[in-house]
């Protein structure tokens, strides 16, 4: 298959460069990107496949940290034996979530709200109760050694990044190719039309919100092993939720290189622009956000649909991208 | 009437005030086509909607194969081979016609592949073969009728309740689509139709029920039904058959 071949391509030339690379500002960067790219992917199973556009993600990567610190800290678990968990306990948030939302009926504008609503909560649960370090955040110590799943070089960690990214491409790749993915694009496109031919939209979007959340929590996972640190802001605060639908956004909703070519683009510019505009402390943030408006203003298909838009007038066919396609459509 | 395929027996709804389905019992015999019709708002495609699944009814039953379907989830009925499509055409946009129909196959082919091969079946029998790779959203009014039937056909039906296929269509356009429909009865899908276009009714009906302002009015054959005073009146007005009458005695 042709996607699941690029996908092998991307992951054997990452790990190539990773190995090659001895910079280890280059190296600090990859692992950024990843980290990046692998927020972004999975935003993209439930809000690109599945429309339903989550502004709490942030949850699943907090309960995925969490789970990986505590597990360390008050169950004495080898990380190894705490990631497969801390990504379990990130997928059960998102089936506890999507069984109360979905089967509420919440769509669109109410489901966003509802699950920031939610990340906030285990914000603000997390900084009350004892067992998170209340405000204080947990620290793992810092053992570095591969047996330890802490890395003494960012090459380690490009790795474990690189492979949770690229089962994340592989998943999404099965999305596209699969009935799963078919059933859940019909129910995004149109949920009654789907209900009425045989597809149970609640238990569609339940796998979806599971499998995104899954790799929400293996990057929360592996957050606190590069990092050694997590509190309450940073585990289940609007920054991380932002941050994975933004990359989404700006590459290119429901595609399968979109989420990786947006977070990753998004990455370089925050780095470059607090580079370069450092000594004035917020502008950064100004000129992010200046380059955010035009993207979504001039390229509302994301940096793929631009392309596609490109190959389109050229006059060479391309496959229709489907999230402007049914943007098309919503405006007919 | 007890081998009926569909039994509808006392289906009432009520939206606040308006009570928009009364009191509807009907039958659909095994293997025949069968029209609603009844003038605009009369409640044909809110009874669809109690008959698929999509609304729960506030008193009544629904019997499919001999069994009781009330209020099951659409998705669970079109398991058991009951589909049905939609007046308002609602493609899947982003997908490509084969892609859409795929969908509906998918219900009884686990497989990606299979499926996408019945598609392309399903598409020959409605006429959409040469448009298969067109995303669904560039499809004109025609086509996307096509693909609505598509879709519910690629589920394998055994009943299919069809609301309006051929509105919004040309005269030359419906004549194409008479015979297709002809054709699924004929395979051995029953077919129960809402449809305004009379000629169609006429042609395709063995049995017409006829629902005025949430009521079942009159039932039984097209030519009875379109000669029953009550019906008349229900379309053109109180007092129209009385006069219609007279004004045949006169000439």
């Amino acid at each position: 298959m042709r996607d699941v071949r690029s996908i092998l391509i991307f992951g054997v030339l990452l790990a190539v460069a990773a190995s090659v690379l001895q910079s280890g500002v280059l190296l600090t960067f990859l692992m950024m990107s990843l980290y990046a790219v692998l927020l972004s992917q999975s935003w993209n199973i439930l809000g690109g496949y599945g429309g339903q556009l989550s502004f709490g993600h942030a949850l699943f990567f907090g309960v995925g940290a969490y789970t990986q610190a505590i597990a360390q800290l008050s169950w004495g678990w080898n990380p190894w034996l705490a990631l497969p968990v801390a990504i379990a306990f990130g997928a059960f948030a998102g089936l506890v979530v999507g069984a109360l939302a979905f089967r509420g009926g919440l769509k669109g504008s109410y489901f966003a709200l509802v699950t920031l609503a939610f990340a906030e909560v285990a914000r603000i649960l997390a900084v009350s109760v004892s067992f998170t370090g209340g405000g204080v955040g947990l620290m793992v110590p810092l053992h570095a050694s591969a047996a330890n799943l802490q890395f003494g070089s960012r090459r380690g960690y490009v790795y474990l990044l690189l492979s949770f990214v690229v089962a994340a491409l592989l998943v999404t790749a099965w999305l596209r190719h699969s009935r799963f993915g078919a059933y859940l694009q019909a129910v995004r496109d149109n949920e009654s039309a789907a209900r009425a031919i045989g597809v149970d939209p609640v238990r569609v979007k339940l796998g979806a919100i599971a499998l995104s959340a899954a790799f929400m929590g293996a990057a929360g996972a592996c957050y606190v092993q590069m990092f050694q640190y997590i509190d309450a802001g940073i585990a289940f605060g609007p920054s991380i939720s932002i941050e994975a639908l933004v990359g989404v956004i700006v590459g290119g909703v429901g595609t399968l290189w979109g989420p990786v070519l947006g977070a990753a683009l998004l990455y370089v510019l925050g780095e470059s622009t607090r580079n370069l505009f450092g000594e004035l402390p917020g502008i950064s943030m100004v000129i992010y956000g200046v380059v955010l408006v035009v993207i979504v203003m001039f390229l509302p298909r994301g940096l793929t649909g631009a392309g596609m838009s490109v190959r389109r007038m050229m006059g060479r066919p391309a496959k229709p991208n489907r999230t402007s396609e049914r943007k098309e459509e919503a405006r007919v | 009437m007890s081998d009926a395929l569909l039994q509808a027996r006392g289906l009432s709804i009520t939206f606040g005030g308006l009570k928009a389905v009364q009191d509807v019992s009907l039958d659909v015999m095994p293997n025949t086509l069968t029209a609603l019709v009844g003038p605009n708002g009369a409640g044909k495609t809110t009874l669809f909607a109690l008959l698929s699944g999509f609304l729960r009814p506030g008193a009544g039953r629904v019997q499919y194969l001999g069994r009781d379907i009330t209020g099951m989830a659409p998705h669970q009925s079109a398991r058991l081979g009951l589909t049905r499509t939609f007046q308002i055409v609602q493609p899947f946009g982003a997908q490509t016609v084969r892609e859409n129909i795929a969908v509906g196959a998918h219900l009884h082919q686990p497989g990606r592949r299979a499926a996408l091969a019945a598609a392309e079946e399903v598409a020959a029998r409605v006429n959409l073969h040469d448009n298969l790779d067109k995303p669904a959203a560039d499809l004109t009014v025609s086509g996307r009728k096509r693909l609505e039937l598509a879709r519910a056909l690629a589920t394998k039906p055994r009943l299919l309740l069809l609301d309006e296929v051929l509105a919004g269509l040309n005269p030359s356009e419906i004549d194409e689509m008479i015979p297709v429909i002809r054709g699924l009865v004929d395979s051995g899908v029953t077919v129960l139709m809402i449809e305004h276009v009379m000629r169609a009714v006429m042609s395709l009906a063995e049995h017409v029920w006829v629902l005025a302002q949430g009521r079942l009015i009159a039932g039984g054959t097209p030519r009875e039904v379109t000669s029953d005073p009550s019906v008349i009146e229900a379309y053109l007005g109180h007092g129209t058959a009385q006069r219609l009458a007279r004004e045949g005695e006169r000439r």
